[in-house]
C-alpha cells in the first residue's frame, strides 16, 4: 500500500489512536470457553459416534430405546451444547477478523448468537422427541 | 470488509532493466521495488545487476552496492548491518527478515526479489512507515513500573528470574513478525500484533516490575490480544530466532490463570 491509498486519518496522534476506547476487559471468557468446548468435543466424539452407529437402520421405536437411556441422551445433549457453543465463538472469531463495517460486524454477530442458539434448541427437541418417541 | 487486492495505485506496474555492469565477471540479478511518492507514478519492481566480486555476500551488501555504483536513488534503511538495530527488515524472496542477515546466495532460484514489509504503508522505495507499530509498542509501556520505594542500588532479580527473559529481551523491533502476521494485516489498527505483544510479555514477565496486573487489563481484549490465532508466521520470520507466538501464548495462560 503506497502512502497516498492509506485511509484518511485525523489528527489524533498515533499512540491515541492505538489506546483508542481501551481495552474492552474481555475476550478471555471466551478463549477459555472455545478451549473448554474443544476438549469437551474431542472426548465426546467417540460416544456419539457409538450412538450415531447403534441408531443406524433402525425406526422411530428403535431409535426411542437407544436415546431415551439417560447417559446417552446425555452425551448427546452435551455434544450438541458444546459444539454448537464452539461454533459461535468460532464464527465470531471470523466475523471479528474479516468484517471492518461496524454496523455489519455488529449484526453478523447478533445473527451469528441467534443462529447458534436456534441450532442448539433444535437438536435439543430432536433429541427429546426421538427419546420419548412422540 | 478486508481487503484482498492492493489499491489501484498501489498495484505494481512494469519496472526499468538497467543495465549490466561492465567488466563484471559474476552477476546476480536483483528485483527490487521501487515507488516515489513524488512522481505520481504506480510502484513498479526495477532490475539490476550486481557484480559479487565487488561487494560483500549479503542482500543488503547488494543494495548497497546499487546505490553506490547503478542508481543513487534506491531508497532503504540500514544501520548496523549486523542484525542489531533491525533497520534493514524488509521482504526478501518472500520473508521477511533483515537484509544485513541474509546472505545473496541463500536466496535460491534466480533473482533476489526485495519488497518493502508486506500491508504498511510505504515511504518510498524499500522503506515502510512503521508510525503504528512503533505507537503500538509505546502503548504497552515498555518501562519497569514500581510503586515501592526506589532501593539504594539496582531493583535486585535471581537468576533463575532473569532467565525468564531470555527469549524476550532479544527482541530489536525490527517489524518482521508483525507485518508477517495475517491477522496484523487484517486489524492493525486495533491488534497489537506479535512485536507489541512480545515486548508486552517481556514486562510482564519481569519480576523487578510492580503492574503485572495492570498490565494484563491493558491486554485484555478481544482484538489487542485475542486476533493472535496461532498462525506462527511470526516465529518463521523473525531474524532473531525469537518465537512471539509462544510469548503471546504466555500472556493468554496468565490471563486464564487469573481467572480460572
Amino acid at each position: 500500500m503506497s502512502a497516498s491509498e492509506t485511509p484518511k486519518r485525523s489528527m489524533r496522534t498515533p499512540l491515541g489512536r492505538v489506546r483508542n476506547l481501551g481495552a474492552a476487559h474481555s475476550g478471555t471468557s471466551d478463549f477459555w470457553r472455545q478451549r473448554m468446548t474443544g476438549v469437551a468435543m474431542t472426548l465426546l466424539i467417540l460416544p456419539v459416534l457409538v450412538v450415531v452407529m447403534m441408531t443406524l437402520g433402525s425406526n422411530q421405536a428403535g431409535a426411542k430405546v437407544i436415546l431415551g437411556s439417560l447417559p446417552v441422551a446425555v452425551i448427546l445433549l452435551l455434544f450438541i451444547f458444546a459444539s454448537a457453543w464452539h461454533m459461535k465463538i468460532g464464527m465470531q472469531v471470523v466475523i471479528e477478523d474479516y468484517v471492518h463495517n461496524e454496523k455489519v460486524k455488529l449484526a453478523s454477530v447478533m445473527l451469528n448468537n441467534f443462529f447458534a442458539i436456534a441450532v442448539a434448541l433444535a437438536s435439543t427437541y430432536a433429541i427429546f422427541k426421538l427419546s420419548s418417541g412422540v | 470488509m478486508v481487503e484482498f487486492a492492493l489499491p489501484k495505485n498501489s498495484r505494481i506496474t512494469g519496472g526499468k532493466t538497467w543495465p549490466k555492469p561492465a567488466g563484471a565477471t559474476e552477476l546476480r540479478e536483483f528485483r527490487v521495488y521501487r515507488w516515489n511518492p513524488d512522481d505520481g507514478k504506480n510502484p513498479s519492481v526495477d532490475t539490476y545487476y550486481v557484480d559479487t566480486h565487488d561487494c560483500g555476500p549479503m542482500v543488503l551488501d547488494g543494495l548497497i552496492w546499487i546505490k553506490n555504483h547503478i542508481d543513487p536513488t534506491l531508497t532503504f534503511r540500514r544501520s548496523c548491518r549486523e542484525g542489531v538495530c533491525g533497520s534493514c527488515a524488509m521482504n526478501i524472496d518472500g520473508q521477511n527478515t533483515l537484509a544485513c542477515t541474509r546472505s545473496m546466495h541463500d536466496v535460491k532460484d534466480g533473482a533476489v526479489k526485495i519488497n518493502p514489509l508486506p500491508h504498511q504503508p510505504v515511504v518510498k522505495d524499500l522503506v515502510p512507515d512503521l508510525t503504528n507499530f512503533y505507537a503500538q509498542y509505546a502503548s504497552v509501556e515498555p518501562w519497569l513500573k514500581t510503586t515501592s520505594p526506589t532501593p539504594q542500588k539496582e531493583w535486585r532479580q535471581s537468576h533463575e528470574d532473569r532467565e525468564k527473559l531470555d527469549g524476550l529481551y532479544e527482541c530489536i523491533l525490527c517489524a518482521c513478525c508483525s507485518t508477517s502476521c495475517p491477522s496484523y494485516w487484517w486489524n492493525s489498527d486495533r491488534y497489537l500484533g506479535p512485536a507489541a505483544l512480545l515486548q508486552a510479555n517481556r514486562w510482564v514477565s519481569d519480576s523487578r516490575d510492580e503492574a503485572t496486573g495492570e498490565r494484563l487489563d491493558n491486554l485484555e481484549d478481544p482484538f489487542r490480544l485475542y486476533r493472535c490465532h496461532t498462525i506462527m508466521n511470526c516465529a518463521k520470520a523473525c531474524p532473531k530466532g525469537l518465537n512471539p507466538a509462544e510469548a503471546i501464548a504466555e500472556l493468554k495462560l496468565k490471563m486464564v490463570e487469573r481467572q480460572v
